[in-house]
C-alpha cells in the first residue's frame, strides 16, 4: 500500500501511458543524448508552431500541440529530452515567450518519461514563474489552445506535488541535492504556488468558462475541482452533499464518455471515474440514502462495489480494512505543503499527510460505527422505551442517551451559513422516555420512469418512420 | 506573548487582498491560521487558541479540518491531546465526561472567554434535534447546571428562547423544547419529485 501511494515515481504516473523499457532516474544525459542536436522534424515543428501562434491559428496550434507533440515524443525522444531549447532557439528568432512555451513542453515530457533531478525541478519552477508573469502582466499578442493552457495548469499542481513529495524524502538524499533544496528554498513554496494560482484563476474566469463551455471540456475540467470537492466533502462529514455532486459528475462521464474518447485526457478521466464510484461507494456505507443516486449510476456502483459495500456495513475487522482500502485508492493526493527541517536525524515524511488524513478518516469510520448499530434497531420500532432499548443494545440508560444523541448529530451536518443538513435515512425523536422512530421512505420515482418511457416510445416512432413500406 | 505590537499602517484587510500569501506579514496575520505552513515558526500558544475556538465553533466541524492541518508529530503536545479528548467527547455526545475532563483543564481553556457558553449552546442545540421532551437531569447533565442556577438558566429561555417547562407525574421536571424539523418530523417539508425539462434546440 505505501508504495502505491508513492506518486513520485514516474513510472505510476496514471495520466500518461509509460513504455515499459523505460528507465528509472535517467535524465538522458546517458545513452548519447545532445541537448543540441536539432533533427529536421523538430525544425519544422517549432518553425510551424512558432508561425501558428504569431498568426493566432488556434485551431493548428491545437493541432500542432496535441497531435504533432506528441508523435514525435513518441517516435523520436521516448527515452530522452526533447532538444534544448538553446538549440531551437535560433529557428524562432529566439523569442522570448515562445522559449518560455517550449520548456514548459520539455519539462512535461521530461516529468512524464523520465525522471527530474532536483535541479531541473528547480528550473522548472523558475520557467514557471517567467511563464506565469508574462501571462498575467505582459501584454501576451498570442491565444493558445484552452485545452494547452489547462494542461499547464494541471502540470504545475502535479509538479508541485510532486515536488513535496521528493522534498520530504530526505533519507536517501546525497549532500548535494540537501544543499540545492537549502539554497533554493523559495522554489515550489506554497504561498508562490498559491498565489500564481489563484491569479490566473481570476485573470482567465470570465473568458475561459465562456470559451470551454463550448468546448465541452469545461465539465471535464470540473471533474478534477469535483473529486478533490466530493472527497473534502467527505471530510467535513457532509455526506449528502457529496453524494449528489458524485452523482451528477457519474452520470455526466457515463452519458457522455463515448464521445471523449479520443481525448488525451480520457484516461484521467476514467481513473477519476472509478475514484468517484469508490468514494461513492465510502460515503453510502457510512450514510445510507434511498433516493440520491440515479438508477444508472447506482448499477454501475453495484456492479464494482456491491461486496465492498456490505463488507462495510459489517464494521468489523475486514469493514476497516476495505474502508483503508478504497480511501487510500481514491483520497485526493493529499501532501505536507510546509519545508523540510533539514537537519539530522533526516526522516521521510512525504506519507505523513496521507496517513494522518487516513487515520482521522477511520476514526470518523470508527464513530459511525457505534451507530449503525442503532439504526438497526431502530428500523424494528416504531415507538421504543429507552429502557427496553438499552437493554436490547446492553448498554444502560445514560449510555444509549449518548448514543442516541451522538447518532443525531452525526446525522445533521451543518454547512458554512449554518443551515442543518439532515441526511439520515432512518431518525427519530425522544419524548421523555420514549423513541419514536421516523423512517423516511423510498418515494417512487415516478418521472424517472415516465420520462424513460417516453424516450424509449420516442426512439420507436423514430424506426417506424424510417421503415419503407413496399 | 513577548511580540510587541507593530504599527500596521494598512488595515489587514487592504494587507490580505494585495497579497494573501506573502509570509513576511505573519505577524500582522497572526489572528488567521497561516500558521500551519509554517511548523518553524507555529506558536503553540496561538495553534491552542485557534483549536478552542474551534471547539466553540461545534456542531461545526472546524475541529477536524484543524486535525488534518496540524502535523501528527505536534498533535502529541500534552495541550493538544487535552483539546482532542474534549472533542471526541463533545462529538460522542458524552457531556458529563466533558465537563468533567474541562474542569481539570480549566487552565488551558480560560484563555479563550466565552468558551463555557459556546459549548452550552452545542449541548443544546444536540438536545434539540433529539428531544421534545428533555428530562431536567439530562439538561442539567449536557450544560452543566444544577439547582438555582438552573432553574434562573430555565427561567432565561422560557422567556426568550420558547422553552416550555412541564412537570411529569411525580417524577423529574420536563423540559419542552421548541418544535423544530428535527424533533417534530411532521414540520419536514417533503421536496417534491422535479423533473427537469429541457429546451431541445
Amino acid at each position: 500500500m505505501a508504495n502505491s501511494y508513492d506518486y513520485d515515481d514516474a513510472s505510476l504516473d496514471s495520466r500518461y501511458p509509460r513504455p515499459p523499457s523505460a528507465g528509472q532516474g535517467s535524465t538522458g544525459t546517458d545513452q548519447g543524448y545532445d541537448p543540441n542536436f536539432v533533427p529536421d522534424s523538430v525544425k519544422t515543428f517549432v518553425v510551424h508552431l512558432y508561425r501558428h501562434i504569431r498568426e493566432k491559428n488556434v485551431y493548428e496550434i491545437h493541432q500542432m500541440y496535441d497531435g504533432s507533440f506528441q508523435r514525435l515524443s513518441d517516435r523520436m525522444f521516448r527515452e530522452s529530452p526533447w532538444p534544448s531549447v538553446e538549440a531551437i532557439a535560433p529557428y524562432v528568432d529566439n523569442d522570448h515567450v515562445f522559449c518560455l512555451l517550449y520548456r514548459e513542453m520539455w519539462f512535461r515530457h521530461l516529468y512524464a518519461r523520465l525522471s527530474p533531478t532536483g535541479r531541473q525541478r528547480v528550473e522548472s519552477w523558475d520557467n514557471y514563474c517567467s511563464l506565469f508573469s508574462v501571462v498575467l502582466h505582459g501584454v501576451v499578442n498570442m491565444q493558445l489552445p484552452n485545452q494547452w493552457l489547462w494542461d499547464m495548469v494541471d502540470e504545475f499542481v502535479y509538479q508541485f506535488q510532486s515536488y513535496c513529495q521528493y522534498r520530504a524524502k530526505l533519507k536517501n538524499k546525497a549532500e548535494e541535492e540537501l544543499q540545492l533544496l537549502r539554497q533554493y528554498d523559495q522554489a515550489w513554496n506554497v504561498y508562490g504556488v498559491l498565489n500564481y494560482l489563484q491569479a490566473l484563476v481570476e485573470k482567465s474566469a470570465i473568458t475561459d468558462v465562456l470559451e470551454r463551455e463550448k468546448e465541452g471540456l469545461e465539465q471535464f475540467a470540473a471533474t478534477d475541482g469535483y473529486d478533490y470537492e466530493g472527497g473534502t466533502s467527505n471530510v467535513l462529514k457532509m455526506y449528502v452533499e457529496a453524494i449528489r455532486e458524485f452523482n451528477k459528475i457519474l452520470l455526466y462521464i457515463l452519458k457522455y464518455k463515448q464521445y471523449h474518447q479520443k481525448s488525451p485526457q480520457y484516461d484521467q478521466i476514467l481513473k477519476k471515474n472509478e475514484q468517484m464510484y469508490a468514494l461513492l461507494a465510502i460515503c453510502l456505507s457510512l450514510c445510507p440514502q434511498n433516493n440520491l443516486v440515479e438508477e444508472n449510476v447506482n448499477s454501475q456502483l453495484r456492479d464494482k462495489y456491491n461486496e465492498k459495500m456490505t463488507k462495510m456495513l459489517r464494521y468489523d475487522d475486514e469493514a476497516y480494512a476495505v474502508y483503508d482500502e478504497l480511501f487510500t485508492y481514491a483520497c485526493p493526493k493529499f501532501i505536507t505543503p510546509s519545508a523540510p527541517v533539514l537537519e539530522e536525524p533526516l526522516t521521510n515524511y512525504n506519507q505523513d499527510a496521507y496517513r494522518l488524513q487516513l487515520k482521522l478518516f477511520l476514526y470518523e469510520v470508527k464513530q459511525q460505527q457505534l451507530l449503525s448499530g442503532v439504526r438497526s434497531f431502530l428500523k424494528l420500532y416504531s415507538t421504543i422505551s429507552i429502557g427496553k432499548l438499552a437493554a436490547y443494545m446492553e448498554v444502560d440508560e445514560p449510555t444509549l442517551r449518548t448514543i442516541l444523541m451522538t447518532y443525531k448529530h452525526k446525522m445533521h451536518a451543518v454547512d458554512g451559513d449554518g443551515k442543518i443538513i439532515p441526511n439520515a435515512d432512518v431518525d427519530f425523536y425522544i419524548s421523555e422516555d420514549i423513541v419514536h422512530v421516523v423512517e423516511s421512505k423510498p418515494t417512487k420515482r415516478y418521472g424517472d420512469y415516465f420520462l424513460r418511457q417516453i424516450l424509449k416510445f420516442e426512439e420507436m416512432i423514430g424506426e417506424l418512420d424510417r421503415i419503407k413500406l413496399d | 506573548m513577548g511580540r510587541e505590537q507593530q504599527q500596521v499602517s494598512y488595515t489587514v484587510e487592504q494587507l490580505v487582498s494585495v497579497n494573501p500569501y506573502n509570509p513576511d506579514i505573519l505577524t500582522d496575520l497572526e489572528n488567521y491560521v497561516n500558521e500551519q505552513f509554517e511548523p518553524g515558526r507555529m506558536s503553540i500558544p496561538i495553534v491552542v487558541q485557534i483549536l478552542i475556538k474551534a471547539l466553540m465553533a461545534m456542531p461545526a466541524s472546524d475541529f477536524s479540518l484543524c486535525l488534518f492541518l496540524i502535523p501528527e508529530q505536534v498533535q502529541m503536545e500534552e495541550q493538544f491531546k487535552t483539546l482532542i479528548v474534549l472533542s471526541h467527547y463533545l462529538e460522542t455526545a458524552r457531556f458529563g465526561q466533558f465537563w468533567d475532563e474541562a474542569a481539570k483543564s480549566r487552565s488551558i481553556l480560560e484563555v479563550v472567554p466565552g468558551f463555557e457558553q459556546a459549548i452550552q449552546a452545542y449541548a443544546i442545540h444536540v438536545l434539540s434535534l433529539t428531544y421534545q421532551k428533555v428530562p431536567r437531569p439530562v439538561l442539567a447533565e449536557a450544560i452543566n447546571i444544577e439547582g438555582l442556577s438552573l432553574d434562573k438558566f430555565m427561567e432565561h429561555h422560557v422567556a426568550n428562547s420558547g422553552w416550555i417547562l412541564e412537570k411529569s407525574h411525580g417524577r423529574s421536571q420536563l423540559i419542552v423544547l421548541p418544535r423544530n424539523e428535527f424533533n417534530h418530523p411532521e414540520l419536514k417539508k417533503h421536496t417534491a419529485e422535479g423533473v427537469p425539462f429541457e429546451h431541445k434546440k
